[in-house]
């Protein structure tokens, strides 16, 4: 009776450190596989983002440059930042409520070669003061750079 | 001068409630009947306070009082009244504010409904309930007062209320969920109330289950509710996004569901007593976490309050005593409570266990792929990242099957001990009946998805078990029997179907929905899903505070017309925002839902068209979870306890004389 007890006890255990190891495991790929990293214009611009990899970028939509197709729902625009730098994106689908020229988005996608953005998910927040809290440090951090 | 007169019903708020975290406390500590028994009518007075100050802001807000800064963000004269009240919770301050007033509705329903303690454990936990409360009041008072005046020069005309906010959704949902969230302060209460009394019997347990039965079926409530508004209002038809603010109401969530199950089991068998408190203990922590992360603006969300660095701080602070103190308590007195009381390896003890241990763990995995973009952002130097839903989907999925085979499993247990012949007898029989039932259900969708059998498998099994298991409770007296269940029973059965119906509707939601986005002209037909939807063209409608494009598209199925649908790009006039309001034809089996992109030009748009089978299941699945949890507190068992009480009082009540 006591060895049953003893075993179950052992069983019991062993199920525990499995369970808690393959969580982990689990956990640890999903992790590493599903993170976005997040780059400003300037750095897509300076090619440190990386290519066919699933990245997000930021920054302001530029005025003027939104241009929609006749027969389909391909969209191209420009992200950039306060200064210079800005890359092309496209995306095809319905834009957010809230998407405007000179209005700061995320777009969630895959560069491809030739620098263009191929994004699946363009966030614009559902408030028109709100600014994503990565664009506008992007934005402050670049502004000190700008100081003298 | 209303404004004023309920700024100051909250400053008098504040000083009540810290009276009552004081006065309580020092009578229990002095053993003075008359000080402990203050907690009442403290806790009445703070209601009552806050209660005034809320209807100040109401008041406010009806009269378009754009002097007040908070009111002249979030109003304008053109909302239509509902909304203006609604617009009192609409952004941070206000909601904070009733926030504070749902904190004071539940301590009163304690100080009210707590005739059964003794009055030294009544005042431990209105002590507890006042000393949090005190946090919260300072909170809105010194950083988000929300009767904050613009004078002398305020605006004539209020910025409008955020439209995707003037909604049926936002009058219900936020009250329900802060309902649920603040409601886990008193199960916390509770616990802190017996460590420090260092009565860890039963008995606490079986006080608090019913309030925290009732706080967790709100927050079911309000998370439910939150599902479906964000699917019908934000126009894209999502249910469920792993949002940081949507983690932030879940994870209390699943700690909550851990809790009511874990407490059943200290109430019936004594047993994990500790663990419980910790539970407890947790449950609270994880919801004012939640209110830190949704208010401090550390991540990104579409849930965006106005961001305020000085509020984050007070939060962080105010959860590091809270947390800190409760789990400083604990872990000096949670080592006394050594009473261990044995159960079998296999019996009801042991399935709460596993469940506690699943819901845990992926509360934890939740929680660190919330914060993980501030781990990785410190510890890379500033590198930001974001983590997608796939992560939450792929470990959060596998975590959840298991729980559901446990709770198939289950409903035949015993306390105590259960034998395996017991527990798997009628197994085969029930497999080979689900499996069928699945097939016939893959046969007919004609979807042969590997997810999507394992799920409906398992949950179409768990309906079989709950199923099987009434009648076998029946036995041979028909409804005779079924009246003698207890309501806990009933409870859990509705709880566990509504998990089964939701599971079933997520997986044939996420598998067999159609989506296309496409580009319509007027006359242009298009088909999804066996139905053919004709685009009819564009009108021009005005609402109170907007005008709109108004698509008309019919559904049809076979030449025979289903439904018209006309769904909406509406323009705000005074804050000039665009919002799209979709429309969907909602049937028990399935969900034709029809949005309005843009206009191309040459009067075509871009249009979004789902069909979403079983999609209603989800939230219907979620309204029995939560009917479930409020059909426990029905319980006789809670009731029985306070008649005892009150014979036990009658013999008391002529020494009580003679001491008055």
């Amino acid at each position: 009776m006591m060895k049953t007890h003893r075993r179950n006890q052992l069983l019991l255990i062993a199920v525990l450190i499995l369970g808690a190891g393959a969580t982990l495991a689990l956990v640890m790929q999903a992790l590493t596989e599903n993170i976005n990293l997040f780059y400003s214009p300037a750095q897509v611009v300076a090619g440190e983002a990386p290519v066919n990899q699933r990245i997000r970028a930021g920054g302001m939509v530029v005025e003027g440059s939104v241009q929609r197709a006749v027969d389909s729902l391909q969209v191209n625009f420009l992200i950039g930042d306060l200064r210079s730098a800005q890359f092309p994106v496209v995306f095809e689908g319905i834009l957010p409520d809230l998407f405007r020229e000179g209005q700061g988005v995320i777009a969630g996608g895959n560069l491809n070669e030739s620098g263009v953005l191929i994004a699946d998910e363009i966030l614009a927040k559902h408030d028109e003061n709100y600014m994503p809290p990565e664009v506008l440090q992007m934005m402050a951090s670049e502004q000190e750079k700008n100081l003298p | 001068m209303i404004i004023e007169l309920g700024h100051f019903a909250l400053i008098l708020a504040l000083a009540m409630s810290c009276c009552l975290a004081v006065l309580p406390a020092i009578g229990v500590h002095m053993e003075k009947a008359v000080l402990m028994r203050t907690g009442g009518s403290l806790a009445a007075g703070m209601f009552v306070f806050t209660l005034i100050s809320f209807i100040c802001l109401a008041l406010a807000f009806i009269g378009d009082d754009f002097s007040v800064a908070y009111v002249a963000r979030n109003s304008n004269s053109l909302l239509p009244v509902y909304y203006k009240l609604s617009a009192v919770w609409g952004a941070h301050e206000g909601s904070f504010l009733l926030w504070c007033l749902v904190m004071s509705s539940w301590t009163l329903a304690v100080a009210l409904f707590s005739q059964q303690l003794t009055d030294d454990m009544r005042a431990r936990v209105l002590a507890v309930l006042g000393s949090v409360s005190i946090g919260f009041y300072l909170f809105l008072i010194f950083t988000s007062n929300p009767f904050d005046r613009t004078l002398p020069f305020f605006p004539s005309e209020g910025t409008d209320l955020n439209p995707l906010l003037q909604d049926f959704g936002l009058i219900v949902h936020p009250p329900l969920l802060y309902i649920g969230y603040v409601g886990l302060s008193v199960p916390f209460a509770f616990a802190i109330a017996s460590l420090s009394s260092g009565k860890l019997d039963a008995a606490w347990a079986r006080w608090s289950r019913p309030w925290t039965n009732a706080a967790w079926a709100f927050l079911t409530m309000g998370i439910t509710l939150g599902s479906w508004w964000a699917y019908y209002e934000l126009g894209w038809g999502g249910w469920w996004f792993w949002d940081a603010v949507e983690n932030a109401s879940f994870m209390p969530w699943l700690i909550a569901t851990a809790l009511i199950h874990s407490l059943a089991a200290t109430e019936k068998r004594g047993v994990f007593r500790s663990w419980t408190v910790l539970l407890a203990i947790s449950a609270f922590s994880f919801s004012l976490l939640g209110a830190f992360l949704v208010r401090s603006g550390v991540l990104t969300s579409v849930h965006a309050f106005a961001v305020d660095p000085e509020r984050g701080v007070f939060i962080l602070w105010y959860l590091v005593i809270v947390i800190g103190g409760s789990l400083l308590l604990y872990g000096i007195r949670a080592g006394k409570m050594g009473v261990s009381v044995g159960f079998g390896w296999l019996s009801r003890e042991s399935f709460i266990l596993a469940n506690n241990l699943i819901l845990t763990v992926s509360a934890i995995t939740v929680l660190l792929g919330t914060i993980y973009p501030l781990i990785y952002e410190w510890f890379s130097s500033g590198q930001k990242i974001s983590v997608g839903p796939p992560y939450f989907n792929m470990v959060f999925v596998p975590l959840m099957l298991p729980l559901i085979v446990l709770m198939a499993l289950s409903s035949g247990s015993r306390w105590r001990r259960t034998t395996t012949e017991v527990l798997l007898a009628k197994q085969p029989l029930r497999l080979l009946l689900s499996g069928v039932v699945c097939l016939i259900f893959c046969l007919l969708t004609s979807t042969w998805n590997l997810w999507f059998l394992a799920v409906s498998f398992i949950s179409i099994w768990l309906i079989v078990n709950l199923l099987a298991d009434v009648r076998f409770r029946l036995g041979k007296r028909g409804f005779a029997g079924l009246l003698k269940q207890t309501p806990s029973y009933y409870g859990m059965w509705l709880g566990h179907i509504g998990i089964a119906l939701s599971a079933l509707g997520i997986v044939t939601t996420v598998i067999m929905s159609e989506e296309i986005d496409l580009l319509m002209s007027p006359g242009d037909k298009t088909q999804i899903a066996g139905y053919d939807l004709t685009f009819e063209g564009v009108e021009r409608v005005m609402g109170p505070n907007y005008s709109a494009d108004r698509g008309i598209f019919e559904i049809s199925r076979q030449d025979r017309v289903i439904e018209m649908l006309y769904p909406e790009k509406r323009l705000y006039s005074p804050s000039q925002n665009v919002m799209t309001e979709a429309d969907i034809s909602v049937s028990f089996w399935r969900d034709v839902y029809v949005a309005l992109g843009e206009p191309i030009g040459n009067q075509a748009w871009s249009v979004r068209v789902h069909v979403k089978p079983l999609v209603r299941w989800i939230w219907l699945g979620g309204i029995l979870v939560a009917i479930g949890g409020f059909t426990t507190i029905l319980d006789k068992r809670y009731r029985r306890l306070k008649i005892a009480r009150q014979q036990q009082f009658r013999s008391d009540t002529p020494v009580q004389a003679s001491l008055a």
